[in-house]
């Protein structure tokens, strides 16, 4: 102990405290751009010898690539940018990281003290311009701060709900020097994440359980972020009752169960959107009840006792009134609940069980296998390549919500997109952070060519680092989701939506030392896809999909979930 | 009239003379994209990013004067302009940013693709609007076409929800803008003019500071008249570049971190220092305390707030430029000033701007080929980094608004998107982006857009694989320490380029073949990288040291033998 | 040293962000901001005191000036004014201490506003020295909260220097 207190007095530089704080917090891998402001932070990290840093083609690559590694390790992802434009390229992806309740450190460089305020070069006010897109924001002008407030930034982004924290450090703070002291306390009077579910409504719970005819489980990415896996993979056993899940919570029980649904919401399975509108018991664990998932308020799950379990008070009755509220830890009150479950006898819920059941067999996911070279059938390849033994990243559109449909995962954190924000350029980065974290495991990027444009020059990236993604990108020449409306809801005037001056994706892959191969049968399918997987190179495979394939079921927005169009 | 939401905003957009509206579709601007359909006046062009709409717009404004205009979706659309919008309003650019937002019953519930974009823009925005009511939005537009093109010019964002674009509201042509608020002064002090007047009569040692604002104002005519008149030798910023002709005579070229030497050292030793539209950016000044040391400063500009923000100023005139400087000009006779001149023409003799000899092919070369074919007078968008500081050096501009260039805020990434913008503001003209490998790879997705729109811009890329300009930051800072600028899985990027259809693409690696080979890229009428495969050991020179003055410039080791010679 | 600041401007949401993001930004340091309609509901008036040096003091003003929701601003620090500030203290007290208290009320003319068992809230209206003055009187019975609004001021009418 004397050492380790000995060791803590040390006089190090604002660029070295960074560093030593980030080991200190278990940090590995850092995803960033170097620019003017953070010299001494890259001139700290040439002499650091315990942190990883990976560096991307565009500061917004960095933070979806941090956010990748974060949502594949359910750690803390970091990531570096300059002062200036670097710090303004990271708020898509702290939004991004906000909607999704992803937990992100962002390090930014600022310019010195004696030049804050006066518009100096590369001098963005990044600490106010995050404000409404980070869980906090620091501006750190004193080194005397410094460890204090990364240390603060950590437990902020990970406890209670994560979120993005973005911490905006002066030049001059990291070149002055100071003693190292890492605060052993946090004292933040104003920040109180830790709740503990009320015995009533645990009590409430269980009788609404024991009162329902028709319940459901409905799993959201608060589940995921609790980690909570095999807390609701026991409730779930528990009571024996399908399940189904918004987009955030794919992958928590396995899509290999019999009992999964499928997601929810506007473009979720049919079964799962009947199911909820006739359900009487919604056990919403960990959701945000988004309009994407819920449709019309008023009408959604019109007939249901809503019990709604979260750890953000804030979320409570903010879209769907519920009927109980288990504010709390959801790993925790499911252990308790999971615990009083076990002692009392619960029903067998057969008839309903049986009528969902009719339901996933009379409404199966509908996709015309034929001759065309469906997304369905290339996502049910790669199903039966991996059977659920890969990661998955998506871009945002079309593809994401084939993918989030067809592609089945089996293990939590294994279904990485972006929802809440929905991002298109998210996918290739995020790819990056994900197959950084697990570089033994198949990383699979389902793309748009729209979306993959957005970030493309993380291929660089990719081939710099040895991260050898597979990229199955659906090319429709076309913004297919944008599309897909304007053909349902303006009489299919497509306005901006058809794509000319497209690359020729498969020469852009090899232009940088990647396979690229493109594929129009259904013949070449699956040996494409088990050639990428066995290759330790980036592939690029660009599928020549149909471009007239719209995204079925759909609920229009502010529609109701029974009424969709289901083809 | 009864029109949509959206259909009276892309009319207001064409009525002021706006031809092109650069962006990207999403869920909450559908209803806009529809009113493109029916609407002849203003054209979408479809970016590959909103990041480069914006930059597009910014360099369809810069070479047209007139107001750039985007358009994004709500939520990544929005957030993706952020770096735009700091870019635009570090410069002055005027923009209107148009960006969706979810229906106003949805706004505040974290609704799919919802963001506070109205919130997150404040500090980068000279102004910014949420229309939550449609009978506000002609209001609204048409303030923001004032706010951003009047006074001191910058970007104004509006957001409109997906509701107030559908809802349809009896619109009749709004009359004129009026904002009790917001009032730029135009006419300068008049005693104030005058006092310039004298100082400038009685200065021995004058020099003329001209920055962006010159630009925005319109004012170069005027500018060098005033210099011509008093035979007073010109210095630009980087902003100010283009305001009067490089090969003026009285040109002393740009000032500051990377400026001309004998523009760092005639504002040095000046006596006095007649900066118009120039904010003494911290890229300019060197260390404040020792900039223009013997100088007394008169600072004209329409930004009140820039006046003794940065450098004490003895004599400030709060103004529009142009109407200033011809006030000053009824004031002041020709006058001859033989000996300042003499002094800065031995200045001239003893601090050329030289690059030494090494081998491989030289990008400051490169510039002064290009400058020379195309007589000076081509549209130039750059990135960020060496390649930046360079073509400032080396490329001779004759015209104002060529030079189309990040200054502020120093966003790589915005070369390509800029040249595609300043390409359909100038369709006739000769359009050449610079790049380095680094800011180029950050958006050069908008090749796609150039094929698109036949926009035949030439890209010149200077490839070191490296971040080199960080790279000499560490040469000079870190004890030349090299991290995290080595770019190793970098595309063959002629492969690249010519991955899109009907591009042409040509790799130069000699010195010898610099000249055929850009004499071919430029006329052959396509949309063409010219990439040179450069060394990364190439610095910028002169360089001021940190914390140095103007005067502690560091200059090229090559220049050691001719300065000795003095 | 000290400025107060008088900001007019046009009562709209997100003003008061703008003005105080405007302070954060630029790295102006508040003493204090108190803000409220006026005569006439399109206009809210702005009473900021602002610490910093001549520079800064005119930079601060510039700044706002810019702010396109910014009518008019006055530094009126060295002019004739009339400033207050309004503070309601809760103070402990026993029944026996109460005489006391409200002799020292009376002295800063304040008024007690609730009585409890075993507390007293009180009202003091007056410039910052006269509420500091107050605030340290009662001291030694024993705070529990004090709120404050902040300065407002006005020039005086026709006494401009």
């Amino acid at each position: 102990m004397k050492n380790k207190v000995a060791l803590q007095k040390e006089v190090l530089s604002g660029a070295e405290i960074i560093l030593r704080a980030l080991e200190a917090e278990g940090v590995r891998d850092i995803f960033g751009y170097p620019g003017g402001s953070v010299i001494p932070l890259y001139d700290a990290i040439y002499h650091n010898k315990k942190l990883n840093h990976i560096l991307t083609r565009h500061e917004q690559g960095a933070i979806h690539a941090a956010a990748g590694y974060a949502r594949a390790t359910g750690e803390v992802g970091v990531c570096i940018a300059t002062s200036g434009p670097g710090a303004t390229n990271l708020v898509t992806g702290l939004a991004d990281a906000f909607m999704d309740s992803t937990p992100i450190v962002a390090i930014t460089g600022q310019v010195t003290n004696n030049l804050l305020g006066r518009d100096s070069f590369q001098e963005a006010h990044i600490s106010g311009i995050v404000i409404p897109i980070t869980k906090y924001s620091y501006l750190v002008k004193d080194i005397k701060d410094l460890a204090r407030v990364i240390h603060e930034a950590f437990y902020i982004a990970k406890s209670g709900r994560p979120g993005p924290v973005l911490i905006d450090i002066p030049k001059d703070v990291t070149v002055q020097t100071a003693e190292f002291n890492y605060p052993p306390i946090i004292d933040l009077p104003g920040y109180q994440p830790v709740h503990l579910v009320s015995d009533t409504a645990i009590d409430q719970t269980i009788a609404a359980i024991l009162a329902a005819e028709r319940p459901l489980i409905f799993i959201g990415g608060g589940a995921v972020n609790a980690k909570a896996f095999r807390e609701v993979a026991e409730l779930r056993k528990l009571l024996s009752i399908p399940f189904t899940y918004s987009l955030m919570g794919k992958g928590l029980l396995s899509d290999y169960e019999e009992a999964s649904l499928g997601m929810l919401g506007m473009h979720g399975t049919a079964y799962a959107n009947y199911a909820m509108h006739e359900t009487d018991l919604v056990i919403g664990l960990g959701v945000r009840f988004d309009d994407r998932v819920t449709g019309k308020l008023s009408e959604f799950a019109k007939h249901a006792t809503v019990i709604h379990a979260d750890i953000d008070g804030a979320e409570f009755n903010k879209n769907v009134q519920a009927d109980i509220i288990l504010h709390g830890d959801l790993k925790e009150t499911l252990q308790i609940l999971n615990k009083k479950l076990a002692k009392v006898t619960l029903p067998a819920w057969k008839s309903w069980k049986e009528h969902l059941a009719e339901l996933k067999a009379t409404h199966p996911l509908q996709c015309e296998n034929d001759k065309y070279l469906t997304p369905a059938f290339i996502l049910e390849s790669i199903n039966d390549l991996v059977e659920g033994e890969a990661f998955f990243t998506t871009e945002v559109g079309q593809n994401q919500m084939w993918a989030a449909q067809y592609l089945k995962c089996k293990y939590p954190n294994t279904f990485i997109t972006s929802g809440g924000l929905g991002t298109m350029g998210y996918g290739l980065p995020s790819a990056t952070g994900i197959q950084k974290a697990h570089p033994d495991k198949p990383v699979f990027l389902i793309a748009g060519d729209g979306s993959l444009q957005m970030n493309i020059q993380e291929m660089a990236t990719l081939v710099q680092n040895k991260l050898p993604v597979n990229i199955i990108l659906l090319n429709n020449y076309s913004l297919g989701m944008v599309k897909q409306w304007q053909n349902f809801f303006f009489d299919s005037r497509y306005s901006s939506t058809d794509m000319t001056g497209q690359p020729d994706f498969v020469k852009l892959a090899e232009a940088y030392g990647a396979v690229g191969k493109r594929i129009v049968t259904q013949a070449e399918v699956a040996p494409a896809l088990r050639e990428a997987l066995n290759s330790d190179k980036v592939y690029l495979l660009d599928f020549q999909i149909d471009p007239g394939q719209n995204v079925y079921p759909m609920v229009p927005a502010g529609g109701t979930l029974n009424n969709m169009y289901l083809a | 009239m009864k029109m949509t939401g959206a259909e009276i905003l892309l009319d207001i957009i064409a009525s002021h003379g706006v031809e092109y509206v650069y962006g990207y579709p999403g869920g909450a601007v559908l209803p806009i994209y529809d009113a493109f359909m029916n609407n002849d006046r203003v054209k979408h062009v479809l970016t590959r990013g909103e990041q480069a709409a914006v930059h597009s717009a910014s360099g369809y404004a810069r070479t047209t004067g007139k107001v750039g205009v985007c358009l994004a979706t709500s939520g990544p659309g929005a957030t993706n302009l952020v770096t735009g919008i700091a870019t635009a309003y570090m410069d002055s650019i005027p923009i209107v940013a148009i960006s969706g937002q979810v229906g106003t019953a949805m706004i505040g519930t974290d609704a799919f693709q919802e963001v506070d974009i109205t919130g997150i823009t404040m500090p980068i925005t000279k102004h910014n609007y949420l229309v939550k009511d449609a009978k506000d939005l002609p209001g609204i537009i048409e303030e923001a076409f004032h706010i951003a093109s009047t006074g001191r010019p910058g970007p104004v964002l509006i957001d409109i929800p997906r509701n107030v674009a559908e809802a349809v509201i009896d619109y009749k042509e709004t009359a004129v803008v009026a904002i009790p608020s917001y009032k730029p002064t135009y006419k300068g002090h008049v005693a104030q003019i005058k006092n310039a007047a004298n100082m400038i009569l009685k200065a021995k040692k004058p020099v003329l500071f001209v920055g962006g604002g010159v630009i925005s104002s319109g004012a170069w005519e005027e500018v060098v008249q005033l210099a011509e008149t008093l035979q007073i030798p010109m210095a630009a910023t980087l902003m100010g570049i283009g305001a009067f002709p490089m090969t003026h005579e009285l040109s002393l070229g740009m000032l500051g971190l990377h400026g001309h030497p004998v523009a760092n050292y005639a504002v040095n030793e000046c006596d006095l220092l007649i900066s118009l539209g120039v904010r003494f950016g911290d890229r300019v000044t060197g260390k404040i305390s020792k900039f223009a040391p013997n100088a007394k400063i008169i600072h004209i500009d329409i930004d009140p707030a820039e006046i003794g923000k940065n450098v004490r100023v003895d004599l400030p005139i709060v103004g529009d430029i142009k109407t200033v400087v011809d006030e000053l000009l009824k004031l002041i006779e020709e006058k001859e000033n033989p000996l300042w001149l003499e002094h800065i023409a031995t200045l001239r003799k003893k601090y050329p701007m030289s690059y030494g000899i090494r081998s491989g092919v030289r990008p400051q070369f490169v510039l002064e080929t290009l400058s020379k074919l195309t007589k000076g007078e081509a549209y130039v968008c750059t990135d960020v980094g060496q390649h930046q500081m360079w073509t400032a050096q080396y490329y001779q501009f004759m015209k104002p608004r060529h030079f189309i260039s990040s200054g502020g805020l120093g966003t790589m990434g915005y070369g390509v998107p800029a040249a595609v913008g300043a390409q359909m503001g100038a369709p006739d003209q000769l359009v050449v982006s610079v790049s380095g490998d680094g800011s180029f790879q950050m958006n050069f997705a908008e090749i796609a857009t150039a094929v698109e729109q036949a926009a035949p811009i030439k890209m010149l890329l200077f490839n070191n694989s490296t971040l080199s300009l960080v790279r000499q930051l560490q040469h000079f800072q870190c004890d030349k320490r090299y991290n995290g600028i080595t770019f190793t899985g970098n595309p063959d990027f002629v492969q690249l380029a010519t991955a899109y259809p009907g591009v042409v693409g040509y790799r130069i690696t000699k010195n010898e073949d610099v000249e055929r080979v850009m004499q071919e890229a430029l006329s052959n009428g396509k949309i063409t990288l010219i990439e040179c495969v450069v060394s990364n050991e190439e610095m910028v020179y002169p360089v001021i040291p940190n914390g140095g003055g103007l005067a502690d410039m560091i200059h090229n080791p090559c220049l050691e033998e001719v300065i000795e010679q003095y | 040293m000290k400025h107060i600041l008088t900001v007019q401007v046009m009562n709209r949401p997100g003003v008061l962000t703008r003005v105080a993001g405007l302070f954060a930004r630029r790295g102006y340091n508040i003493d204090s901001l108190a803000v409220g309609k006026t005569d006439n509901p399109e206009v809210s008036r702005m009473t900021i005191v602002v610490d910093g040096d001549e520079n800064v003091i005119e930079q601060v003003g510039k700044q706002l000036y810019k702010l396109i929701d910014v009518i008019k601003l006055t530094d009126i620090t060295t002019e004739e004014y009339v400033d207050r500030e309004l503070v309601i203290i809760k103070v402990c007290c026993d029944t026996n201490q109460r005489a006391e208290i409200m002799q020292i009320v009376d002295i800063f003319r304040g008024r007690i506003v609730d009585i409890g068992r075993d507390a007293l809230m009180i009202e003091v209206t007056g410039d910052s020295g006269k509420v500091e003055a107050a605030i340290s009187n009662l001291k030694s019975f024993g705070i529990r909260e004090v709120v404050r609004t902040g300065k407002i001021a006005m020039i005086r009418s026709g006494n401009k220097k």
